[in-house]
């Protein structure tokens, strides 16, 4: 159906170009605002526009003093270095504690797996502003708000539900005669895990913990209620900067934050190839 | 039944008592193990096995989960309805008060002032009286400043004498009947008050009404937020169903690469994604530049595209929309073209082959990504903030100022309750017509 058949009418070509017209439109409206910031953080001049300059090309409209600007920042640095001292524990905690439970989840003799899986879920199905909310009241009873450890606990929370959601699925597709094998050729259990279960579910579990990651490190809402202004992240940094005066150095941040994810992106079709061959059996 | 049931035992046992474990059989009597055991009791053991290995690693994480995040909501539900400040600082005059009743006698009679006295002394000593105050304030302005200033006078009173007038003698707002309506309502260890408070509603002596039209500030934002998330709901599904649909109908190649215009913007920053829409839409924007420079928009005459609904409802709409292309494309993919050629060829027109054949198999697709859409717009705060102004703002911002500002904790447990609630009856619906088993990521 992807071209026309020979015998199509004035109209079938009509709406088959429309419909193209369309769908170009959508995707355009998905991808150009992310594609604007690109050029504009390389923007020579404190403006938010394309100068005629830019627009010809000319070397000297662009400049890099954003980036600079960014990398020499102290308020900057510390955000960045905060955030990448919560997400990795925050993702470590998270998806250490959702394999184990995903496993446990999986088996077919698990009692009350309906309800389980509702409560180990939530965290994802309930807003976030809610659950930061909820945190924040909490958090601040028991006397740990504000502290480092608030925000990554809180943070591993938000982030295991997307490692149960891969792992399962993973799981689903997974010989359970081959645990069994492990266990008939004399393994114990621990070491049928890690030689026979762990590298066939590891693409579950990386894809789940890119999840987990991103989640707590593109995350504003919780780290503002729950932590204090000495744990501000790079995403609460940017919260605080769009609030108050837009600057080009956001652009930069935000630049960079896209890079980012193109590598995620990468890493993930990556993986989902890999599983994928391993489901099919075609990589031994 | 029995065959895995099996299965399981071998898989158990094989390692403690090789393979011979499973051949045994008895001809005469129950079948028994190897070790003589019934094979019924080694099978019931072997699945109990089985279920606390599983408990056991599930526990962990479950135990986790209980205390980060469910104790947290049922904390924040909790306090929507507590409110032990009043019987807490006044216990005494919680305790007669109830007794008091407006319609007979427009203010409580010497016994309640003698207890309220009593309560308020103890609270002056312990330096509650103003907490308490600005709390009440809350619900009744001026009872702050009331309760302040009886309090710099309370030590001349004389406890010998009545002491009603001597209270009346401070502030004549002590004759105020309201002021000692509001003491009795919160005279109980729970109250609804906050939710009246977020739902615009005031107890008044002829029962509970709405407060004055142009005092109303919660409805109007539960009503914005709702039928904005409806609006973004609707767009994007309008928007994500073709899409979704050419994507589903491409050969693989060029709709794996179709698709990372789709992925891209999913997994970019949500910050990153809300700044450029700053970009593009503010005054001094690149849309707004754009046509000045094409001449369509006068200099001076730019178009408001920017913190006001219009905003909010673009730069979500944009952020949410691959949560509904990637479940539809993921149902699309599973629909096989030969239904609407089978509809085609017994002569449906085109339309009616979408409409009769190929739509109802994408319902699934709809309401995954509907539901998903909907529950993360009603509750998002990010965005509607940044390039919502006054009028884009949803009840999230609310919430968020009573918990980082105004510090009325109960007032946002209770707007943070009400939205988990609307939450809750939206996934319940969803469970009943289209099932929530239906709901994938991607």
């Amino acid at each position: 159906m992807s071209g026309l058949p020979s015998y199509a009418n004035l109209g079938n070509h009509l709406w088959f170009y429309a419909f193209r017209t369309i769908c170009f439109l959508i995707f355009f409206f998905l991808i150009f605002p992310i594609l604007v910031i690109i050029p504009l953080s390389f923007n020579a001049q404190p403006l938010f526009t394309f100068t005629p300059e830019m627009l010809t090309l000319k070397p000297e409209a662009f400049s890099l003093m954003h980036y600079q600007d960014f990398f020499t920042n102290a308020d900057w640095q510390r955000a960045l270095q905060n955030s990448f001292k919560i997400a990795p524990v925050a993702t470590v905690l998270s998806v250490t504690l959702g394999t184990v439970a995903a496993i446990g989840l999986s088996n077919p003799k698990m009692p009350f797996r309906k309800a389980i899986t509702a409560v180990l879920i939530s965290p994802m199905i309930v807003p976030l502003i809610i659950s930061a909310a909820g945190m924040y009241f909490f958090y601040a009873n028991i006397g740990i708000s504000g502290t480092y450890w608030a925000v990554v606990l809180a943070h591993a929370a938000l982030g295991t539900p997307f490692v149960i959601i891969t792992i399962t699925a993973t799981l689903s597709g997974f010989d359970q005669s081959l645990v069994r094998a492990a266990a008939n050729l004399g393994a114990n259990p621990v070491r049928t895990f890690f030689s026979i279960q762990m590298p066939l579910i590891l693409p579950g579990v990386i894809s789940g913990g890119l999840f987990a990651f991103i989640t707590s490190f593109d995350e504003v809402v919780v780290v503002k209620f729950v932590g204090s202004a000495s744990q501000t992240t790079l995403p609460w940094q940017m919260f605080t900067g769009l609030r108050e005066q837009i600057s080009l150095t956001i652009l930069a941040v935000a630049t960079i934050m896209v890079a980012i994810s193109i590598c995620l992106l990468i890493t993930l079709e990556i993986l989902r190839r890999r599983s994928e061959a391993l489901r099919t059996g075609r990589v031994g | 039944m029995r065959a895995t049931a099996v299965r399981s035992l071998g898989f158990n046992k094989r390692k403690s008592r090789g393979f011979m474990s499973d051949q045994v059989m008895n001809s005469s009597g129950p079948m028994l193990a190897a070790d003589g055991t019934p094979l019924k009791a080694k099978l019931a053991r072997a699945e109990r096995t089985q279920r606390i290995r599983a408990a056991v690693l599930v526990m962990p994480l479950f135990l986790f989960i209980l205390i980060t995040f469910i104790a947290p909501i049922f904390n924040m539900l909790y306090r929507s309805v507590e409110n032990k400040i009043v019987t807490d600082t006044l216990p005494k005059t919680a305790a007669v008060i109830g007794e008091w009743d407006s319609g007979i006698d427009a203010v409580p009679d010497e016994a309640v002032f003698s207890a309220f006295a009593e309560d308020f002394k103890a609270a002056i000593a312990a330096r509650e009286h103003t907490k308490l105050g600005s709390r009440l304030n809350y619900e009744k302005a001026g009872i702050a400043s009331l309760f302040r200033k009886t309090g710099r006078r309370l030590k001349k009173f004389d406890f010998d004498q009545p002491l009603k007038p001597q209270f009346l003698a401070v502030d004549d707002k002590w004759g105020d009947t309201e002021i000692w309506q509001t003491i009795q309502q919160f005279a109980h260890p729970l109250t609804m008050g906050y939710y009246y408070a977020a739902l615009d509603l005031e107890a008044g002596p002829d029962g509970v009404n709405l407060v004055a039209e142009n005092q109303r500030q919660y409805l109007r934002l539960f009503w914005r937020t709702l039928w904005m998330s409806l609006l973004i709901t609707g767009l994007c599904f309008s928007m994500a169903y073709p899409v979704a649909y050419l994507l589903s109908i491409l050969p693989m190649k060029s709709s794996n690469l179709l698709m990372i215009l789709v992925l891209l913007p999913f997994w970019t920053s949500l910050l990153a994604r809300t700044s450029a829409w700053k970009v593009l839409l503010q005054r001094e924007g690149v849309i707004n530049e754009t046509l000045v420079q094409l001449g369509f928009v006068a200099t001076d005459n730019r178009l408001e595209l920017i913190n006001n609904t219009f905003g909010t409802i673009t730069a979500m709409t944009h952020i949410l929309l691959p949560f509904m292309i990637l479940p539809l494309f993921s149902v699309m993919r599973t629909i096989p073209p030969s239904y609407v050629r089978a509809a085609r060829s017994l002569g449906a027109t085109e339309f009616t082959a979408f409409w009769r054949v190929y739509f109802p198999q994408t319902i699934s697709g709809i309401g995954a990504g509907s539901i998903l859409v909907f529950i993360l717009s009603i509750g998002y705060y990010i965005t509607p903030e940044l390039v919502g102004g006054r009028t884009g703002v949803f009840i999230s911002s609310r919430i968020a100022y009573h918990v980082l500002t105004s510090l009325n904790w109960g007032l946002a447990a209770s707007l943070g309750s009400l939205l988990l609630i609307g939450v809750l009856v939206v996934y319940w619906l969803y469970d009943r017509i289209v099932g929530i088993d239906n709901v994938k990521l991607g």
